[in-house]
């Protein structure tokens, strides 16, 4: 090696990261507009979801909570909110799996951006489509019955469901990047994705449940999301569960970030 | 391990690489590459796929880091300095880089913004570049409506925004038909006189010949010749000429004219029966006027004559003595993808 001391590096000051992800961003809108399909997700899942489980559930159910369809109405739609955060966060994965696939992705990373830039931006255009889908499903449950108790409630459920989601993104794009094409992205996610919903008190109590599924769903941060959501927005205890789904947040995005990053830097 | 801030090959090179390695697994795509590009001269890479021609554009777009070697750009450290280092490059690669869901301005804008232009800068640079590579009436449609000329063009204006020192050319025209070929070698040809520093790779003797002014061979990831392009010409026997009499009848008595006439240094001919024609090999513009003028003398008629590069295979089998590409193809096609991180 060389006997001179090399400079270090430049460091990239805070105002160029934000212009370097604002930049992003706008390429990622741009795609919407160009392929407003991409969108179809965000606007069918909320309705077809909520019509599905409502009318199809919704008596059986309904009736074990002690009310008709009704009373599970009020009881799935914080649950489905919690749900559409996540099916809109596993879409991060594929999409970013395909832009890597594309060789655009040389380009950025032969730019002298920070490499954070291009991942906080799919994170916060598929926030954008998380509200979205958030908004639509709001809609649909207000016309099937759904009683909004709490607005500030709902306002700080949307926002616990966009913390909870921006960290499970960071898991996704992980999958997104390690992963070589997008088919096994998204089969990854439905793997890690199916028993977290279905396991837990999205859509039905859990007291029902055997034990050791109970033990599952108790720990499963899903759980704890649709708990809060419901306890924020129709009422009922919500400390703990908050406390739950903002560990869970902080654990997530504190060990899968680094990963993210670094293995988006890494990747050959 | 050689020390580029003593060596006086380095001194003036805007590209300074030392015994640079990269393996992947077994295969060694670069196995201790040497190679200096002097600034404002275009290097040509030549070698056949599986070369490392790839992996070594890599590794000086801090793409890929290297497992041993050094290698500087402009004075910058591939592995140490990589953000100065990405400032002063520009990269078209093999695969269209664009974004092709994005319309060719709003590419351009993006990496103008990308690489710290202001709002105003941004516009102005992707309009100035939309003009200049023939693209101001696409500049509203999806990259992916261009066609492979046009999206080349805009991947190489792409990576002028910045204005950079150095230009990396990874096989900018494989797969593409011979007249858009020819139409973006006239670009590259005018961007270097706009002064940048370029690396090509290549596939092609042609190619090489059209941009490069030096020229570094690589075969299974080692430097099998380098010099002045003139000079490697020379050394694997430069053109081929083609004679092609009217009468068929005629090969054989050309075949021998042209070897009693005596001209200085000039080999013997083949005859090319199948084709009706005779090949002389020549290294100088002199021998070729020499042969041309000595066959009109003659008054024999000819229906073509025409001048040969000798192919990428004729370049290595004089070279190395075996055929380019042969057995084990040291880079797989898309190495993107093959290493496990």
């Amino acid at each position: 090696m060389s006997a001179t001391t090399i400079a270090p590096d430049t460091r990239i000051p805070l105002r160029g990261h934000l212009r370097h992800t604002g930049a992003l961003v706008r390429r990622n809108l741009l795609w919407i507009r160009q392929d407003p399909e991409s969108m179809f997700d965000a606007l069918l899942f909320p309705i077809v979801f909520t019509l599905l489980f409502v009318y199809v559930f919704g008596g059986s159910i309904g009736q074990s909570l002690g009310g008709g369809q009704q009373q599970y109405v009020q009881y799935v739609v914080p649950g489905l909110m919690a749900m559409m955060g996540m099916n809109m966060a596993q879409g991060v994965g594929t999409g970013f799996n395909q832009d890597f696939n594309s060789g655009v992705m040389d380009r950025f990373r032969s730019l002298p951006i920070g490499r954070g830039s291009v991942l906080f931006a799919k994170i916060a255009v598929e926030l954008l489509r998380m509200l979205f889908a958030t908004a639509v499903l709001m809609i649909v449950g207000v016309l099937v019955g759904f009683d909004i108790e709490n607005w500030a409630g709902l306002v700080a459920s949307v926002g616990l469901s966009a913390v909870f989601g921006s960290a499970l993104m960071w898991v996704f794009l992980t999958l997104g990047v390690v992963m070589k094409n997008a088919q096994s992205v998204q089969a990854m996610g439905f793997l890690v994705l199916m028993p977290l919903q279905f396991g837990s008190s999205i859509f039905a109590p859990t007291e029902s449940m055997p034990g050791w599924l109970q033990a599952f769903t108790d720990y499963n941060p899903l759980s704890s999301l649709a708990d809060t959501a419901r306890g924020l927005m129709v009422g009922g205890p919500v400390a703990h569960d908050l406390w739950v789904t903002l560990g869970w947040s902080v654990a997530l995005t504190a060990v899968m970030a680094p990963v993210a990053i670094h293995k988006f830097r890494t990747k050959s | 391990m050689t020390r580029i801030d003593n060596d006086p090959k380095a001194a003036n090179s805007a590209v300074t690489v030392r015994g640079l390695v990269k393996h992947y697994g077994e295969t060694k795509a670069l196995d201790g590459v040497d190679l200096d590009v002097r600034e404002g001269t275009v290097m040509g890479v030549l070698g056949p796929n599986g070369a490392g021609k790839t992996t070594l554009v890599r590794i000086l777009s801090t793409l890929l880091a290297p497992d041993a070697g050094r290698a500087t750009v402009a004075g910058y450290d591939v592995v140490r300095q990589p953000r100065q280092l990405r400032r002063v490059i520009g990269l078209t690669g093999q695969y269209a880089s664009v974004d092709e869901k994005l319309p060719g301005w709003e590419n351009l804008y993006l990496i103008g913004r990308l690489l710290d232009l202001s709002r105003k800068e941004a516009r102005a640079r992707a309009d100035e570049l939309l003009e200049r590579f023939s693209l101001t009436e696409a500049a509203r449609r999806p990259a992916g409506t261009y066609s492979g000329g046009m999206r080349r063009r805009l991947d190489l204006a792409a990576s002028m925004i910045g204005r950079p020192a150095v230009l990396y050319l990874d096989e900018p025209t494989t797969g593409l038909d011979p007249r858009t070929r020819n139409e973006v070698w006239d670009e590259v040809k005018r961007m270097v006189g706009d002064g940048v520093t370029v690396l090509l790779t290549t596939q092609y003797m042609e190619e090489a010949e059209q941009l490069a002014s030096e020229l570094t061979v690589v075969d299974r990831g080692k430097v099998i010749a380098n010099g002045g392009i003139e000079e490697l010409k020379a050394k694997v026997g430069g053109r081929t000429l083609r004679v092609r009499p009217a009468d068929p009848l005629q090969l054989r008595p050309l075949a021998a004219f042209l070897d009693e006439l005596g001209i200085t240094g000039l080999a013997s001919s083949t005859v090319d029966a199948e084709r009706g024609a005779v090949l002389v090999p020549i290294l100088s513009d002199e021998q070729l006027t020499a042969v041309v003028g000595a066959v009109t003398a003659r008054g024999i008629t000819l229906a073509s004559i025409t001048t040969e590069l000798p192919s990428l295979d004729e370049v290595f089998l004089s070279l190395t003595g075996h055929r380019a590409g042969a057995p084990q193809d040291a880079e797989p096609a898309d190495d993107r993808q093959e290493v496990a991180v």
